[in-house]
C-alpha cells in the first residue's frame, strides 16, 4: 500500500476535534477525493498526511513505513503535493520552479545538474506545456500555474500526490482539464489524493471518496458507496439531486433549484 | 571580477595623492617581491592608508548586500534588509555600548552581533504575534525595533562623555571607512568570508527558502536549520560590517534588487552577482565620498542620495512587488 492511515484525529489547541477516527488505505492507480463544506478540516487532513501537522493521534504509514519517523527528505521522495496556489515573492521562471522538485535527490550543497533540467522539461512536456518554460511563474493565469505545480510534482518522482483544492479559482474550461490530468495520472499509476468542494468531481473523476462533515464524522469508500442524494443534501444543506445521463450513464448531481 | 579588480586599482590610484596606476602595480609587484626600486612614500600611504581602505569598501560592501539578499530570501519579502529589519540599529547600540563602555574591537563585534541578532528576531516575532504575515507587516514591525533601538542611541549618545565618545559615537553612525585599519579589517574578515562562502555553496537551497515553508517542508527540504543558517549568517555580516564602518544605508536594499533586475532570483547567479555588485557600489561611493571635497563625506550620506532614487527606479520597473 501506499498510504495506510489508522485512526487519526486532530483537533486546534482548546478547540474542539477537527476529524477523529480517520481512517482508509490507498494503492496505485487510485483517485481519492476529499469531500465537506468549507472549515471541516480538508486541507488539514491533507497537512497531516504530507507531515505538515503532527496529528493528536494515529498512525500514518507512508509505503510501510510510519510517516513519524521519516525526515521531510524521505517523505518527499514518497509523496508530492500540490498545495493550494502559493505566489512567490520573487520571479522566478517556471523552468527553475519546476527543478526545485529534484532537491530531495540532492545532497544539501549540490545544484541541479543538466540531467535534472532535463527531467524537468520533460515533466512540462508531459503536461503539453513545455513552451511555459522559459515564462515568468508569477505571470502565468491561474491554470496554467496549477498545471506547473502539478509538473513539478510529477518530476518529483513519488507515486503519491496530494493536491489541495486543485480547481479552485479556475474557469470552468481549465477545471475540466486539470480533472482530466488527475484520471491520466492515476491510469498511469500514481496515487492521487485531492480535496474539492465541488460533488460533482467525484463523480466524473470515479473516485473513492472521504467524506467529512462538520460534526468530525468521516466516512470513506467508493463513489457508489459514499455519494446519495440524502448525503449530499445534509452535507451541504440544499435541494441537490443526483441522476444519471441517458446517453452514457454518467451520474451527475446538480441543484433543482436555489 | 575583472571589473571589480580594474576598480580596486582605479580606486587604491585616487586620493589626495593621486598615483599612475602603473606606480601602484609597481609598489604591488614590489610588495609581492617581484621588483625592487619604489617610492617610499608611495608605499606607505598605499600599505597603511588606501589599501585597507580600498579592500574594506569592497567586503563591507558585499557584506552588506549580501546581507540584505539573505534576509529577503529567508523572509520571502524583498522589502527587507539590514536597515529595514532594524538590525543595523541594533549593532548600532551594541557597538555604541562598547564604544562607551571602553571595550575593544571584539568585544564591539560580539556586541554589534548580540544585539543585531535580537532585533532581527524581535522584528521577525511582532508580525507573528499579531497573526498578520504580510510585506507590510514585516516592514512596520523593523521600523518599530528600529526605531527603539535608534531612541537608545541618542540616551547613549546623550550620556557619553563630551569629546572623545560622543565624537566617535556620532561620526560612526553615519558610517564611515576613513579610519578603517588593517588589522580591524582582518578581525572581521574570516566571519565575512565564512559566512559568504556558506551562503554562495547554500545559493541554489536558497531558493527552495525563498518559495516559502510549505513548499520547503514538501521539497524534502530542513527549512528550520536553513533558516537558522541564514539568520546567523546575515546578522553577522551586519553585525560585523557595523562593527568596523558604522551604520551605512540602502545597500542591503538596493544591491539585491539590482542584482534581481541583471540576472533574475535565482541564487546561483544572483547571490554572486550581488556580492560582486555591492563590492564595486561601495568602492564607488567610498571613492566619491573622499574625493569628491577635500572634507570627507560620511558614507550613509551618499549612500543615501545615490541609492534612495535607485530603489524608487528599481520599484518603478517591478511594480509588482509592493502588492
Amino acid at each position: 500500500m501506499l498510504l495506510s492511515v489508522h485512526d487519526l484525529s486532530f483537533a486546534y489547541p482548546s478547540e474542539p476535534c477537527l476529524f477523529k477516527n480517520v481512517s482508509f488505505t490507498m494503492g496505485e492507480g487510485q483517485v481519492l477525493t476529499i469531500l465537506g463544506p468549507n472549515g471541516v478540516g480538508k486541507t488539514t487532513l491533507l497537512n497531516c498526511l504530507a507531515g505538515l501537522s503532527k496529528p493528536d493521534a494515529g498512525e500514518i504509514l507512508l509505503q510501510d513505513k510510519p510517516l513519524s519517523r521519516l525526515s521531510f527528505g524521505e517523505i518527499a521522495r514518497r509523496l508530492a503535493y500540490v498545495p493550494q496556489t502559493i505566489i512567490p515573492s520573487f520571479d522566478y521562471l517556471v523552468i527553475e520552479y519546476v527543478v526545485a522538485a529534484s532537491a530531495p535527490y540532492l545532497k544539501t550543497f549540490e545544484r541541479p545538474k543538466a540531467e535534472h533540467y532535463l527531467q524537468a522539461e520533460q515533466a512540462l512536456r508531459r503536461l503539453d506545456i513545455l513552451h511555459l518554460a522559459d515564462k515568468s511563474y508569477r505571470n502565468l493565469s491561474g491554470g496554467e500555474r496549477q498545471q506547473v505545480c502539478i509538473a513539478r510534482a510529477i518530476m518529483q518522482r513519488s507515486k503519491l500526490i496530494l493536491m489541495d483544492e486543485p480547481t479552485a479559482h479556475l474557469d470552468y474550461g481549465n477545471q475540466i482539464k486539470i480533472l482530466k490530468i488527475i484520471r491520466e495520472l492515476a491510469q498511469e499509476g500514481y496515487c492521487v489524493i485531492c480535496t474539492t468542494h465541488n460533488p460533482d468531481h467525484c463523480l466524473l473523476l470515479q473516485s473513492q471518496v472521504a467524506l467529512l462533515d462538520d460534526h468530525a464524522a468521516f466516512s470513506f469508500g467508493t463513489h457508489t458507496e459514499i455519494i446519495s442524494q440524502q448525503t449530499l443534501q445534509s452535507l451541504y444543506d440544499a435541494d441537490i439531486r443526483l441522476t444519471a445521463l441517458e446517453d452514457n450513464g454518467r451520474k451527475l448531481c446538480y441543484v433543482r433549484q436555489l | 571580477m575583472i571589473l571589480l579588480a580594474a576598480a580596486a586599482l582605479a580606486a587604491a590610484c585616487l586620493g589626495r595623492y593621486s598615483f599612475d596606476p602603473r606606480e601602484t602595480m609597481a609598489v604591488i609587484a614590489y610588495k609581492l617581491g617581484l621588483s625592487d626600486t619604489v617610492n617610499e612614500k608611495m608605499v606607505t600611504i598605499l600599505k597603511v592608508i588606501r589599501l585597507p581602505r580600498v579592500f574594506g569598501a569592497m567586503l563591507i560592501g558585499a557584506m552588506l548586500s549580501v546581507s540584505g539578499a539573505i534576509y529577503q530570501i529567508n523572509f520571502q519579502n524583498p522589502l527587507v534588509s539590514p536597515d529595514i529589519l532594524g538590525v543595523s540599529s541594533g549593532a548600532a547600540l551594541g557597538a555604541a555600548l562598547a564604544i562607551i563602555l571602553g571595550l575593544n574591537m571584539l568585544y564591539r563585534q560580539l556586541f554589534a552581533f548580540i544585539f543585531g541578532l535580537f532585533t532581527v528576531l524581535l522584528s521577525a516575532s511582532i508580525p507573528k504575534l499579531l497573526r498578520n504575515s504580510g510585506n507590510m507587516m514585516l516592514v512596520l514591525s523593523g521600523m518599530i525595533v528600529g526605531g527603539f533601538a535608534n531612541s537608545l542611541v541618542s540616551i547613549l549618545k546623550f550620556i557619553a562623555e563630551e569629546g572623545s565618545d560622543l565624537a566617535s559615537i556620532v561620526y560612526w553612525q553615519m558610517g564611515s571607512i576613513s579610519a578603517l585599519k588593517g588589522h580591524e579589517l582582518l578581525s572581521v574578515l574570516p566571519i565575512a568570508l565564512c559566512c559568504i562562502t556558506a551562503m554562495l555553496l547554500l545559493s541554489w537551497r536558497l531558493n527552495i527558502v525563498s518559495f516559502g515553508e510549505v513548499e520547503a517542508k514538501t521539497l524534502g527540504v530542513n527549512i528550520k536549520a536553513l533558516r537558522t543558517g541564514i539568520i546567523l549568517c546575515a546578522s553577522l555580516l551586519t553585525a560585523s560590517a557595523v562593527s568596523i564602518s558604522g551604520t551605512i544605508g540602502w545597500i542591503g536594499l538596493v544591491i539585491p534588487h539590482l542584482g534581481r533586475l541583471l540576472v533574475g532570483p535565482d541564487n546561483t547567479r544572483c547571490l554572486p552577482v550581488t556580492a560582486i555588485l555591492g563590492a564595486l557600489f561601495m568602492l564607488f561611493i567610498d571613492t566619491l565620498a573622499r574625493t569628491l571635497f577635500t572634507l570627507e563625506i560620511p558614507l550613509s550620506i551618499l549612500t543615501g542620495i545615490i541609492g534612495a532614487p535607485c530603489f524608487a527606479i528599481l520599484l518603478w520597473r517591478q511594480k509588482t512587488m509592493v502588492q
